[in-house]
């Protein structure tokens, strides 16, 4: 038997590599997990359901294949969290929502189903904003997730508890799902890789819905060459979601080694100014140093479209969601709430089931897609989109990779956004990405002056997630070669 | 500044919405979707004419199968999940009569 402290804090890549050679056994690294998650998670909250029984069967499953001489695939034995809005058959699906609570989907989500052909074990569903919307974490019915690198902070969101499992040594590796920027901005904060994928790369079939348009699935990890061994597995066209790009795709592992060399680098300087704090800025540049240092070229370029992102990204989102959302109403699954006729039931049932910040934002898509105002918000914000996209194309003409920050800030306070458009304005720097349905990832680079960590943004246009991937792993390497400065990191993370 | 969205307007949304407000959440909503709104007011300000609206990052086309029965859920299993069903149906309150 291992010692049980020997198989936390591995990497997905080794414990895959120690599963697949006999090294170690997939029960035994399933029961650490389990064991770490059972003793520090009553605190940090990252779950909101463990699947510990189910997980105990996988595991023994591809111990037995591998002592069959079966193949027990790339991810034999890998614990992996899964956000809370992905559709696991038999298991709860809550999206943080008293509207889906006890809510037992009938069947995976492709992803969910993909992972467990690759021979990962699923440990549990890890909390969110309810449905996706906000970037705390906060928002959950079932109570906040803490970030395990200072639990008086958030740990981000809206994939916080994706973010804090993986940070915490709960699952070296998680899936979340990135609307206007809940990927990256909970790995950012929690010190954790996390990367969005194109637009259309991933299946979104068994995503639970908010705004279809810029929903995105993708890998949170605590190494690029995670990132990108996930990515191998849940990439790929999926004829259950209409818009799953048909394209062969190339393998992501053997894109993480090419380097920088020869590529060339944009600075944004619509993100590199005005709102972002003094420390995320100087992690940024040593950054961008760093990039340079391993042979890019850099420059200054302008998106100028960027800046109003965030605007159109307020109303879009929110037009979108309440338009999938109409979808609970009491009758086919989750809440009702009894009213006399199935009118008065669908108002009960859904002033009952949604939390306020599901509420706003229903309400303000409502508004601008109501009569009168359509053209003036949506169909206005629909051509700035357009605008983000053609600004983006002319950038991507002079340079392969945009840099930027992630968040504006390290990990905030619980009840530090309390105005809620105070709490959008995080989203800055991640939003222009969905609009354009472009691939981008977060990877941490140094701390900021509380300590917490800082992550950095690359972008690249659609379908370059090799380039991302190759640059993301420059990053990895430079920080840790002690090229991002900043104060030791706080101490207090379970891992 | 002055609210872009009243009362009035937020008690008519969430009866779109199929939502009730109290009305403290009528008033602080109408406060809170002003302040988005007036954020958004770059948007509105911005000059966009002839520009076509981009609905999806994709250039989406239909999308097409064969008209064949495929893997489809278990009906008993779905209906398990509803919070009503009788006959095989999905079972819901009286729809028909005064709506009040």
């Amino acid at each position: 038997m291992s010692d049980a402290a020997s198989l936390l804090g591995r990497s997905a890549s080794d414990i895959a590599a120690g599963v697949r050679s006999g090294a170690v056994s997939a029960a035994d690294v399933v029961d650490a997990h389990l064991d770490a998650i059972a003793a520090e998670d009553p605190d940090i909250n990252a779950f909101n359901h463990v699947t510990a029984d189910e997980a105990r069967r996988a595991a023994a499953a591809v111990d037995e294949a591998v002592a069959a001489g079966r193949d027990p695939g790339p991810l034999a034995g890998v614990p992996v969290a899964l956000k809370d809005n992905l559709c696991t058959r038999g298991v709860p699906t809550t999206c943080s929502s008293r509207m889906l609570e006890g809510w037992r989907p009938p069947y995976d989500a492709t992803v969910v189903a993909l992972l467990a052909r690759a021979g990962a074990v699923a440990v549990g569903k890890t909390n969110l904003d309810e449905f996706a919307m906000g970037s705390s974490t906060e928002n959950s019915a079932f109570g906040p997730t803490r970030n395990p690198r200072d639990r008086s902070r958030v740990p981000g969101g809206s994939s916080g508890g994706s973010a804090a499992a993986v940070a915490a040594g709960f699952a070296p590796v998680a899936l979340g799902s990135d609307t206007g920027g809940s990927i990256r901005q909970p790995a950012a904060l929690c010190g954790v890789v996390g990367l969005k994928p194109t637009y259309g790369l991933v299946s979104r079939y068994g995503l639970v819905a908010f705004a279809s348009s810029l929903d995105q699935i993708g890998p949170m990890t605590t190494t690029v060459a995670d990132a990108a061994l996930l990515l191998d597995v849940i990439a790929g066209h999926d004829p259950a979601d209409s818009t799953s790009i048909p394209d062969e795709l190339p393998r992501y592992a053997d894109a993480v080694d090419r380097g920088v060399a020869g590529l060339r680098v944009g600075v944004v300087s619509e993100l590199s100014g005005a709102g972002i704090a003094a420390d995320v800025a100087a992690r940024t540049a040593e950054a961008v140093a760093a990039l340079e240092a391993a042979g890019a070229s850099v420059e200054e370029v302008s998106v100028p479209a960027v800046t109003y992102g965030l605007s159109a990204y307020y109303l879009i989102a929110p037009a979108e969601a309440s338009s999938n959302l109409a979808r609970y109403d009491g009758v086919r699954y989750g809440l009702r709430v009894d009213a006399p006729t199935t009118d008065a039931m669908m108002i009960a049932t859904r002033t009952a089931g949604f939390g306020p910040e599901v509420k706003r934002r229903i309400m303000l898509g409502t508004y601008a897609l109501s009569a009168g105002y359509y053209d003036a918000y949506y169909g206005k914000a629909q051509q700035v989109r357009t605008l983000i996209a053609r600004d983006f194309a002319a950038a991507y003409e002079r340079v392969d990779l945009l840099v930027s920050p992630t968040s504006p800030t390290t990990a905030f306070a619980f009840g530090a956004k309390e105005d809620p458009l105070a709490m959008y304005l995080n989203d800055v720097c991640t939003i222009p990405s969905n609009l354009a349905g472009h691939p981008a990832v977060s990877v941490p680079f140094g701390v900021g002056d509380d300590g917490l960590p800082v992550g950095v943004q690359l972008m690249a246009p659609a379908l370059a997630e090799e380039r991302l991937l190759a640059a993301a792993a420059v990053l990895e390497a430079a920080a840790g070669a002690g090229a991002a400065t900043g104060q030791a990191a706080a101490t207090g993370g379970a891992s | 500044m002055a609210g872009r969205i009243s009362p009035d307007d937020v008690a008519h949304v969430a009866r779109l919405a199929r939502l009730e407000l109290s009305d403290a959440e009528v008033a602080t909503f109408a406060s809170q979707l002003s302040d988005v709104l007036d954020h958004a007011a770059d948007v509105e300000a911005l000059d966009t004419t002839g520009v076509e609206p981009m609905v999806h990052p994709l250039p989406l086309r239909n999308v097409l199968r064969p008209d064949e029965v495929g893997d489809v859920l278990e009906r008993d299993e779905v209906l398990a999940a509803a919070p009503d069903a009788a006959d095989g149906q999905f079972r819901v309150p009286a729809i028909l009569g005064d709506p009040e």
